[in-house]
């Protein structure tokens, strides 16, 4: 927490760091923590990108995106992913207006879209998997299962994390630890529907392009 | 996440009152100050960015597979940008900049990252594929 400037009283040296202690309200740094451990999350799925990159047109003669993917039931998916966001949204507000009925609202209707999300997905996955395709079929359905089952992993934790803060609003109410705990979860909600844009395009539309 | 759980404190709210400064945590600080305009902005940029996307690929309008994928790649880009600014709530200003910087590093990681990978790979593949010789002899980079 570097954020001071010099401060030179008169006649004395300038001192370039605090010595006093000086009060930091509880959760000041967190949300500039949580972001820079998102961007961190962020170089992960970079590197599953890279990798499905190199990896995705190595089918070893096992199906290909074109085969596999379907892209009504992506679509599908998206909108759910689409939908949580700005249901979450919509949760952030009524915080903000200390609503907390409506904020328990919001936050149960963002749970559903994102548990049918992952219903989609592990519907996808076990098709695939029954279909022979694998993620031991070859290094494209390696990657493929790596990068978006990182993904749904994820969000898993996320809706986790969500159950476990509608008991928290619950029991404790609106109180400055919750409003800081919702706000960290906004950006890992959000930030999540932002690898799943990178998901969506690189990995099943262009895949199904090549 | 709450890694320290500190008893409920309800003396302050976000921490506006600690003598901090002219700079520090004031409501341009954290995440997650939207309003119901901006959310609702963002999440139509989102469809009328997302659904295009779709149903090129989809319908197949376009026969040049690569201006598909040219097209769809750009959509891609605008919507990530929507994301970071109406669900993210991104900007110069949070966090005094540092959000921000950490952003711009982040992405300029991932671009070397992602296209180093490729670009590499791909040579790899085409100079050292088995029955690539005679290609190679041709001058293959």
């Amino acid at each position: 927490m570097a954020t001071t400037t010099p401060t030179a009283a008169a006649g004395e040296p300038p001192a370039y760091y605090d010595l006093d202690e000086h009060p930091h309200p509880p959760g000041g740094s967190t949300m500039l923590g949580f972001w820079l451990y998102l961007m961190s999350d962020c170089l992960i799925f970079a590197m599953l990108f890279a990798a499905y990159g190199v990896y995705g047109g190595s089918l070893a003669g096992g199906p290909g995106p074109r085969e596999l993917f379907d892209l009504p039931l992506v679509a599908i998916n998206t909108t759910m992913l689409l939908l949580s966001s700005i249901t979450y949204g919509f949760a952030m507000i009524a915080t903000d207006e200390k609503r907390q009925s409506a904020v328990l609202g919001w936050l149960g209707v963002t749970a559903l879209f994102g548990l049918a999300f992952l219903a989609i997905e592990l519907y996808e996955f076990s098709h695939l998997i029954h279909e022979g395709a694998g993620p031991q079929r070859s290094a494209f359905l390696s990657a493929f299962f790596t990068l978006v089952g990182t993904h749904g992993l994820h969000v898993t934790f996320g809706l986790i994390w969500l159950a476990v803060l509608v008991v928290q609003v619950m029991r404790r109410g609106l109180i400055a630890d919750n409003v800081r705990r919702l706000q960290c979860l906004s950006m890992f909600w959000h930030f999540l529907d932002v690898v799943w844009i990178g998901v969506f395009t690189f990995v099943y539309l262009l895949g199904v392009l090549r | 996440m709450s890694a320290h759980d500190n008893p409920p404190v309800h003396s302050h709210e976000h921490g506006h009152e600690h003598g901090h400064g002219h700079h520090a945590h004031d409501d341009h600080g954290g995440a997650a100050h939207g309003t119901r305009k901006g959310y609702w902005t963002g999440f139509i940029l989102s469809v009328l960015l997302t659904a295009p996307a779709f149903a090129l690929v989809m319908t197949g309008v376009i026969a040049d597979a690569r201006i598909t994928a040219g097209i769809v790649t750009a959509l891609a880009a605008v919507q990530i940008i929507v994301h970071m600014v109406y669900f993210l709530h991104m900007n110069s200003k949070s966090e005094n900049g540092w959000t921000l910087l950490a952003l711009i590093f982040t992405v300029i990681i991932v671009v070397i990252a992602i296209a180093g990978s490729l670009w590499v790979m791909y040579n790899m593949n085409v100079n050292m594929m088995p029955g690539m010789h005679a290609e190679m002899t041709s001058g293959g980079m």
